[in-house]
């Protein structure tokens, strides 16, 4: 049919699937929203208040669903406030299409009004990027975008379109087939290597499971509990990695890293075999890598060959798709006679619980101030532990990856990779935009929350009813800690003054607000949050938490993974 | 140790960007660099020379073939190849020195492609050593520029770096 390259572009997305796109207009995207106007019959687009927001409401709509994230924005200031989104989700290898308007094409390179080199500056924070010169070329280049996006280790991928191209005309026909001869992404796993993988597994005395954000972004986390269990050998989890494997299951060791678990870290760093699955030894979790494992030999499990023997030199490297890997390495499994080492197993395990038994997490309970560890557990309790949670980034960031365990794949939704404050509330968006009858948390912090406030508006345009949990210490709180424990106290630039009084800013914005300052009332205030009365309202929830408490564990930079701070 | 990296990419603006940004952005160095388009026309053939541990031009060929423009990627290195660089180089040529030089390009196989009453330009092709050596025994008082192309390479015998 003929029409329009933004017409092209609309109907190329409802071809393709896409029911949600967000984004925010301008000079050099308007033939695109006059075609939203004219031509959209499924998509749904949704006006955010600032193109950041709209690129992590994307993101949280993808990591809670698995299907892309679609942003739509203008060109020059548009993207610019579109890139930390995008680096965002590069980062923790999201699966996005970012959109941008550009100058027409007859003024490339002219300094032309709001004219920004959008290719060149995403460059190094995508998977790949296209600027579309010919309107013939925009359906492939679209198709090509969603494939490279979606497909191998997942990414954002960037689609620069000037206006000259959105108002040329070309036939348009969705295009059914994808060819790009450079990128063949792996679809199966060497089965040498599974073999050799699984007999040094079983051969293994003091073994332990590594996994991380790669195991959800696959959809592996059936087989990875059919595998752990099969194995009933102790796992942990990164920070990316949680729900991957039920946190309620003994075999959990929890979170491992800079905020882990005293058993999962020194389980990692006594192990005589590391399992790694879709994690890719990033350097909060490995500590000081020349203390890193001494004894472990490594089975890397990832889809990116360059994520392998990258920060850690690996002995049975396997590239590979995990849910495939992890469904043949249970084959093997289930027709090897080779036998574990239940002894030593069982002295590993006694070994295993006598670190457990040191509680790391616990905490002080007695003071008449809120913990924000207590915080998260009435969260937790108020919500039955089923709740998709996003998160800011801060010391309420890793309560909320320590407190309020996961069961499930795709329920914890956080920057891990780019740690970017300002993420939480626009992902929770996008997460409620997915499940729009799931409870959508978003945990923060009076620092973190005000980095993307204004979107309190879009969720009362789009009645998204968003529970909001600041965690308020009035401090920058991961700042103040470090400069506790590195900058003798020195608190340079961390005290929050001059806060907002988030109830009535709620209310402002057409919301609820509620404060909470007393322990005593915390849990049934928060099940009342949580309860029917407020099914349909976004609730800001702001609770004053002690504000001297730090995050412990803590292993500090260039330390080794035994080397940890309890409380 | 020195290694020549040969890729195919795509023949699109950018494509040469994307490589070398990934250089300085992942800390990698590049000695020299040299690209140019194929016979056909849709592949440029890029030669890089880097250096780094074993580790390290492993993972510098990993991601260079995470690139989507990167069509083919060969670590010449790794087996039987011949390199060569093409040098140009213009000298201060008055007096005995005119007479020196021609003795010198013949030594080298050089040729002397164009001259004025003082200066000789002097043309060179061999691997990176021998225009080293060159230059290092001219007094380099002498040298007026110099023009390096960058190493290019190809495998010995009938393997090749194509799309199979
Ligand atoms: C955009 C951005 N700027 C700066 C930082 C550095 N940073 C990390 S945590 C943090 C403090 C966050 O404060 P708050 O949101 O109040 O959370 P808290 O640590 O107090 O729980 C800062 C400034 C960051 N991660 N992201
Ligand atoms: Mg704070």
């Amino acid at each position: 049919m003929e029409m329009t390259g933004a017409q092209t572009l609309v109907h190329f997305l409802q071809d393709e699937g896409v029911e949600h796109i967000w984004g925010y207009p301008g000079g050099a995207v308007l033939p695109i929203y006059d075609a939203l106007d004219t031509d959209a019959t499924t998509l749904n687009h949704i006006l955010v208040r600032h193109e950041q927001a709209a690129v992590h409401a994307a993101d949280g709509y993808a990591r809670s669903t698995g299907k892309p994230g679609v942003v739509l924005v203008t060109s020059g200031p548009g993207a610019t406030n579109a890139v930390t989104g995008i680096a965002t989700a590069y980062m923790d290898s999201i699966p996005m299409v970012c959109i941008t308007g550009q100058v027409p094409t007859g003024l490339i390179g002219l300094d032309a009004f709001q004219e920004i080199d959008t290719v060149g500056i995403t460059r190094p924070i995508v998977k790949h990027n296209f600027l579309v010169k010919d309107v013939n070329d925009l359906a492939d280049t679209l198709k090509k975008a969603f494939y490279l996006a979606t497909t191998g280790r997942p990414g954002p991928v960037v689609v620069d379109i000037p206006k000259d191209v959105q108002n040329a005309k070309s036939n348009y026909v969705y295009p059914q087939e994808v060819d790009i001869r450079s990128y063949l992404p792996v679809t199966k796993g060497h089965s040498g290597q599974i073999k050799k993988a699984v007999e040094m597994m079983l051969s293994a005395k003091r073994p332990i499971l590594y996994t991380g954000g790669g195991v959800i972004l696959g959809d592996a986390s059936e087989e990875l509990t059919t595998l752990t269990r099969k194995l009933g050998f102790p796992i942990n989890q990164t920070l990316m990695g949680l729900g991957a494997f039920p946190a309620s299951d003994p075999q959990a060791l929890g979170m491992l890293g800079m905020h882990g678990t005293y058993e999962a870290n020194l389980a990692m760093h006594h192990s005589d075999v590391i399992i790694a699955i879709g994690a890719r030894f990033d350097d909060r979790v490995t500590g000081n890598l020349e203390k890193f494992c001494p004894d472990a030999k490594i089975i890397h499990v990832d889809i990116d060959p360059a994520s392998i023997s990258k920060n850690v030199i690996v002995d049975i490297p396997i590239v590979g798709p995990v849910k495939q890997v992890l469904t043949e390495m249970i084959q093997v499994l289930d027709n090897t006679k080779q036998e574990k080492d239940e002894a030593a197993l069982a002295d590993w395990w006694k070994q295993i619980e006598e670190w457990r038994a040191t509680n790391c997490l616990r905490y002080d309970t007695t003071g008449s101030k809120i913990k924000p560890q207590a915080a998260m557990q009435a969260v937790w309790k108020s919500t039955n532990g089923d709740a998709y949670v996003s998160s800011d980034v801060g010391q309420h960031q890793m309560y909320a990856a320590q407190y309020y365990p996961f069961d499930k794949p795709r329920r914890w939704i956080n920057s891990g990779g780019l740690g970017t404050m300002g993420f939480g509330l626009p992902a929770a968006m996008g997460v409620q935009m997915a499940h729009p009858d799931a409870t959508s948390i978003c945990v923060t912090g009076e620092g973190s929350i005000q980095m993307n406030i204004q979107e309190l508006s879009t969720c009362l345009q789009y009645g998204l009813p968003v529970k909001i949990i600041c965690l308020n210490n009035g401090f920058l709180g991961m700042v103040r800690q470090w400069q506790e424990f590195f900058y003798e106290r020195r608190y340079s630039m961390s005290y929050m003054e001059s806060l907002p009084d988030f109830v009535k800013l709620a209310e402002s914005y057409g919301h609820v607000g509620v404060r909470i300052e007393d322990p005593k009332t915390m849990q049934t205030q928060l099940d009342e949050v949580f309860s029917d009365k407020y099914k349909d309202r976004l609730v800001f929830v702001d609770i004053l938490t002690d504000q001297q408490e730090n995050v412990y564990p803590m292993i500090p930079a260039g330390a080794g993974l035994n080397e940890m701070i309890l409380v | 140790m020195k290694h020549i990296i040969s890729m195919l990419m795509e023949n699109e603006s950018g494509a040469l960007s994307r490589v070398s940004g990934l250089f300085s952005a992942r800390g990698y160095n590049i000695h020299a660099l040299t690209v140019a388009p194929t016979e056909d026309e849709t592949l440029s053939r890029l030669t890089l020379v880097t250096s780094g541990t074993e580790q390290e031009i492993e993972q510098i060929v990993k991601h260079l073939n995470r690139l989507i423009d990167v069509v083919k990627v060969l670590d010449l290195t790794e087996g039987a190849h011949i390199e060569r660089e093409l040098m140009l180089i213009k000298v201060a040529a008055t007096g005995d020195m005119r007479e020196e030089y021609k003795r010198l390009a013949d030594i080298f196989r050089a040729d002397i492609i164009d001259v004025t009453s003082t200066t000789y330009t002097i043309q060179m092709v061999g691997d990176s050593n021998k225009l080293d050596a060159f230059i290092n025994i001219l007094d380099s008082g002498l040298i007026l520029e110099t023009v390096r192309s960058g190493t290019m390479g190809i495998l010995r015998g009938e393997k090749c770096l194509q799309l199979s």
